[in-house]
C-alpha cells in the first residue's frame, strides 16, 4: 500500500505539470482547432527562463526570501512566454485563419522546430541542471516520503487551474472566450472582439506552459532545447483523452496519464513508459472516440 | 504505342523505366566529378524521401486522413526488411563467391526484403487503420503519431534488433537503381490509384465523408485502402533506407521523421503527386544545401535547422495552399492556355 501510495502521489505531481500544459493546448484547440505543436516548447522556453533568472538570483539577490525570489522568477517566466506566445499567434497563426487549416499545422510544426533549434544555438544543446530556487526539504507523510517540491508543485498547479476555471467561468472575458469557441462567427457577430479573445488564450495559454516550465525544472533539475518535445506530445494527448476543447478534460487526463506513467514505471514494464500514455490514449478512443468528456459531435451535412 | 493491348504497353513503360534507371545509376557513380559520392548521396536520399512524401500523400492528400506517423510505418518496413537480411540473406550471399550469380542473388533477395518490410509495414497500416476509422480528423492525427512513438519505444525494447544500441551490420544493397525504382513505382501506382474507381473513391472521402456515404461509397474500407497502400509504400522505402544507412537507430524515426514528410506533403499541395516530387526534392536539397552555412558562422555553430524551420514558416504564410495546390505540374504550366478545372480540384479543405 505504501507503495501505492508513494507511486500515487508522484504520479499526481507529474500530471498536475502535464495538466497544466495541455490547458494550452485544449484551449488553443477549443477555439481555433488548431494543434499547436510549439506550446510543448513554450514550456522549454518557460523552463530556460527560469534556469537563467534563477542563476542570476543566486548571484544578485542573495538577501531576498527564495519564496519570493521564486514567485518574481516565475511571474517573469510568465511575461516572458506570454509575450512569446501573443507574438507567434500573431505572426504565424493570424495571416493563415481562412487557409486551410493544415497550413497554420505547418507553421506550428515550423515554430517548433525554430523554438527547439534555436533553443539548441542560444542556449546550447547540452542539457543544464535547474537552479534550486527554494530549499529542499524531505518530508514524510505516514509512511510516503515526498518533498516539500511535491507540495509546491501541487499547490501551484491546484492554483492556477482553480484561476483558469475562474477566468472561464466567472469573469466576462471568460464567457467571450467561451462564445468564440462555440461559435467562431456568431460570436463575431455578436460583436465579440474575435482576434482580441484568440490573442488572449494564446497569452494565458504560454502563461500556464510557463508556470509548467519552472515546476519542471524544479521537480526535475535537467533541462535542455528538446525538453518540450515529449511532455508536450504527452499533454496534447492528456488533452485529447480528456476531450479535447475541454478544460476539466484536460486536467483528468493530464493527472491519468501522470498517474499511469508512475505506475507503469515503478514497475517490471518501465522501459514502456513513454509509450503507455499512447496506448492509453488509443485504448480510449475506441471506446469514446471523443474523449472521456468530449461531447460527441455527429456530423451534419 | 496507343495500339498495343494494355498489359504489352505497360510492360513496355516498365522495361523502358528500368533500362533508363539502371543505365542513369550505372553513369552516376561514374560521373568524374571531385566529390560526386556525396551528390549521389543525396540523390538517393531525394529517391527514398520521394517515395515517403508520395505515400503518404495517398493518404493525407488522396484520402484526406491525416496521418502523423509515417516515419512509424517507414521503421516498420526499415526494421523488418533489416531482420531478414542481417540475419538471413546477408550470409547467403556472403557464403557465395563474387560473380554475376552472387549479383542476382543480392538483388533478388533484396527485392525480398523490400516486399517483406512493405508487407510488414502494410499490416501495420491494417491494424492502425482499422480502429482509427472511428475517428476524425484531428483524432485521428494524434492517433497516428501516437502508434509512431509505439512503434518507436517498442523498438527500443527489443534486443534481437539492436534495441537502443542500433541495429547494424545492414549490407548496402540499395542503390540509384533500387530507390528510383521504388519511387517510380510509389508515382505510378498514386498516379493510376487517382484515376481508377478506388482513387475516386478516395477523392469522395476526402471531400466530403457524409455525401460520399451517402453516395454508396463505403468510406471504412476506403481509408484503411488508403492506409495499406500508404504504409506500405512507407515500408519498402523503409527497407531501401535501411540498405541505405546500413544502420537503424529508433532515434532516426523519431516524431521530427513523421514531421518532415508530413512537411514535403503539405508544402507540395496536398493532393497533388507532383508537388510531392517536387517539395520532397527542393527540401531534401535545401538541408544540404543549409550544411554550408556552417562555415560562415563564428564559433562554429549550426544554424541549419533554424533556418529551415524560418522557410518553413515564411513559405508556408505564402502559399498556405502549398506549391502547386492541388493541381499537378503540368496543369499548373498549363494553365495560362486553357483554364480547364481539374475534377480533383475542390475547395479547400477546412
Amino acid at each position: 500500500l505504501q507503495e501505492f501510495l508513494q507511486n500515487l502521489l508522484n504520479g499526481i505531481a507529474a500530471g498536475s505539470i502535464y495538466a497544466l500544459i495541455a490547458l494550452g493546448y485544449t484551449m488553443v484547440y477549443g477555439i481555433l482547432k488548431l494543434i499547436n505543436f510549439a506550446h510543448g516548447d513554450v514550456f522549454m522556453l518557460g523552463s530556460f527562463v527560469g534556469y537563467y533568472a534563477g542563476g542570476w538570483a543566486a548571484t544578485h539577490a542573495t538577501g531576498v526570501p527564495p519564496i519570493i525570489t521564486a514567485g518574481l522568477i516565475m511571474l517573469l517566466s510568465m511575461v516572458l512566454c506570454a509575450a512569446f506566445g501573443y507574438v507567434n499567434e500573431r505572426i504565424a497563426y493570424r495571416p493563415l485563419r481562412n487557409a486551410p487549416r493544415i497550413a497554420s499545422l505547418i507553421t506550428a510544426i515550423g515554430v517548433s522546430f525554430f523554438l527547439e533549434y534555436g533553443g539548441q544555438f542560444v542556449f546550447g544543446p547540452d542539457p543544464k541542471f535547474f537552479p534550486t530556487l527554494v530549499p529542499k526539504h524531505i518530508i514524510t507523510l505516514g509512511g510516503v516520503i515526498t518533498t516539500n517540491y511535491q507540495l509546491i508543485v501541487l499547490g501551484v498547479a491546484l492554483a492556477f487551474m482553480a484561476l483558469l476555471q475562474f477566468i472561464i467561468y466567472g469573469t466576462k472575458f471568460g464567457r467571450a472566450m467561451r462564445a468564440v469557441s462555440f461559435n467562431f462567427e456568431t460570436a463575431s457577430l455578436m460583436g465579440i472582439p474575435v482576434d482580441r479573445v484568440i490573442s488572449m488564450t494564446f497569452v494565458i495559454g504560454s502563461a500556464l506552459a510557463a508556470v509548467a516550465g519552472i515546476l519542471y525544472g524544479l521537480s526535475y533539475p535537467k533541462i535542455d532545447p528538446l525538453m518540450g518535445i515529449l511532455p508536450g506530445l504527452k499533454a496534447f494527448v492528456a488533452a485529447v483523452l480528456g476531450g479535447i476543447g475541454n478544460v476539466p478534460g484536460a486536467v483528468v487526463g493530464g493527472l491519468l496519464i501522470g498517474i499511469v506513467e508512475a505506475f507503469v514505471g515503478g514497475s517490471a514494464l518501465s522501459n514502456y513508459r513513454d509509450a503507455i500514455a499512447f496506448v492509453i490514449l488509443i485504448a480510449i478512443l475506441l471506446f469514446r472516440p471523443s474523449g472521456l468528456f468530449g461531447r460527441y459531435e455527429p456530423e451534419k451535412v | 504505342v496507343n495500339r498495343l493491348p494494355w498489359l504489352v504497353r505497360d510492360l513496355l513503360m516498365l522495361a523502358i523505366a528500368i533500362a533508363v534507371l539502371i543505365a542513369l545509376g550505372y553513369g552516376l557513380e561514374r560521373i568524374p566529378i571531385n566529390g560526386i559520392a556525396y551528390y549521389n548521396r543525396v540523390l538517393l536520399l531525394i529517391g527514398i524521401n520521394i517515395s515517403l512524401a508520395v505515400s503518404l500523400n495517398i493518404i493525407n492528400g488522396h484520402c484526406g486522413q491525416f496521418s502523423l506517423g509515417h516515419a512509424g510505418f517507414m521503421a516498420v518496413g526499415a526494421y523488418a526488411s533489416s531482420f531478414f537480411t542481417v540475419y538471413y540473406f546477408s550470409p547467403i550471399v556472403d557464403r557465395m563467391p563474387e560473380g554475376m550469380q552472387q549479383f542476382a542473388v543480392q538483388n533478388a533477395l533484396l527485392l525480398v526484403a523490400i516486399l517483406a518490410g512493405g508487407a510488414a509495414a502494410g499490416l501495420a497500416g491494417y491494424i492502425v487503420g482499422l480502429p482509427s476509422l472511428r475517428l476524425r480528423g484531428d483524432y485521428l492525427a494524434i492517433v497516428t503519431l501516437g502508434f509512431g512513438e509505439i512503434i518507436r519505444v517498442v523498438i527500443l525494447n527489443v534486443e534481437k534488433i539492436g534495441a537502443a544500441r542500433g541495429l547494424s551490420g545492414i549490407p548496402r544493397w540499395a542503390n540509384f537503381f533500387w530507390i528510383y525504382f521504388l519511387a517510380f513505382v510509389t508515382i505510378v501506382i498514386s498516379y493510376r490509384l487517382v484515376q481508377s474507381s478506388v482513387g475516386r473513391a478516395f477523392l469522395a472521402v476526402r471531400e466530403d465523408q457524409i455525401a460520399a456515404e451517402a453516395m454508396g461509397v463505403n468510406t471504412t474500407k476506403y481509408k484503411v485502402k488508403a492506409f495499406v497502400i500508404g504504409s506500405f509504400l512507407a515500408g519498402a522505402a523503409g527497407a531501401l533506407f535501411a540498405h541505405f544507412m546500413m544502420y537503424l537507430n529508433p532515434r532516426m524515426f523519431e516524431f521530427l521523421m513523421s514531421f518532415q514528410i508530413v512537411v514535403m506533403v503539405v508544402l507540395g499541395g496536398l493532393g497533388s503527386i507532383s508537388g510531392s516530387i517536387v517539395a520532397a526534392t527542393l527540401l531534401t536539397a535545401l538541408l544540404e544545401v543549409l550544411r554550408d552555412v556552417k562555415n560562415y558562422m563564428p564559433g562554429g555553430k549550426d544554424p541549419r535547422m533554424i533556418m529551415y524551420a524560418l522557410l518553413l514558416i515564411i513559405l508556408m504564410l505564402t502559399r498556405p495552399q502549398g506549391l502547386l495546390g492541388r493541381r499537378e505540374l503540368w496543369q499548373v504550366l498549363r494553365r495560362r492556355k486553357d483554364a480547364v478545372v481539374n475534377a480533383s480540384e475542390g475547395p479547400p479543405i477546412q
